[in-house]
């Protein structure tokens, strides 16, 4: 019993891994914004799922299964909330920031949502102030 | 290959993945490439929690990584109203 839930663990575990790490080689070398949100975001939501579920499978016959079991299911609930729910907040800023999805052709976003400008005059001037000046 | 020693493995490429973020964190164009590889960052520490559970057969790491991950979240929806424009009260 315990050798069938351990394989099962190490095989849910290594899947997930499998993909945390496609999405990490999608955050660092797709070209846009838009593309990293899109394939880290999918990636590691699931990689991370699997991860938990595989926690849950290799806790079983051990003294902690019960605690185990219930938070990991709890985790994999609010991960499977979060990470979409944050994704969709962080596309919408990354538009309204000014960020163009460069590589792709039809943009329809744009005929419904006013794009500010990118303004990072405070950003860029904000080194060059003395150091001791309080605004 | 033993079972600690695979966990062991799990946590290598865990670490590998969050160099990957922080590469994307350190280089990344313009800020909200910096805020995606936060997020991704939170993500991979829950699984990494998780696995740190297998490792020492204590389970309050998941609480840890509930915890972490609610903060992780409401840290993102934070710097995604900032780059729309907002002030944090709207």
């Amino acid at each position: 019993m315990n050798d069938i839930a351990i394989i099962i663990a190490g095989i849910l575990i290594g899947v997930g891994l499998a993909f945390d790490v496609f999405g990490c080689v999608g955050l660092v070398r797709l070209p846009d914004v838009y593309t990293r949100l899109q394939a880290s975001t999918k990636c590691v939501t699931l990689g991370t799922c699997l991860i938990l579920l595989g926690a849950l499978v290799g806790s079983i016959g051990t003294s902690a299964a019960w605690p185990t079991i219930a938070k990991a299911l709890l985790c994999i609930v609010f991960v499977l909330i979060t990470a979409p729910t944050g994704a969709h907040a962080l596309a919408r800023g990354a538009y309204k920031d000014g960020i163009k999805p460069s590589p792709s052709v039809v943009d329809k976003y744009a005929k419904v949502v006013p794009v500010r400008e990118p303004d990072r005059s405070e950003t860029i001037e904000a080194p060059d102030e003395p150091a001791g000046k309080d605004s | 290959m033993t079972w600690v020693g695979f966990l062991w493995l799990a946590v290598a490429v865990l670490v590998v993945c969050a160099f990957m973020c922080l590469h994307r964190i350190a280089r990344g164009p313009t800020p909200p490439d910096r805020a995606v590889a936060i997020d991704i960052l939170g993500v991979l520490l829950i699984g990494a929690c998780a696995i740190s559970t297998l490792l020492s057969g204590r389970d309050f790491y998941l609480s840890i990584a509930l915890a972490w991950g609610l903060l992780a979240f409401v840290g993102t929806l934070a710097l995604a109203k900032h780059l729309e424009g907002k002030p944090f009260d709207e």
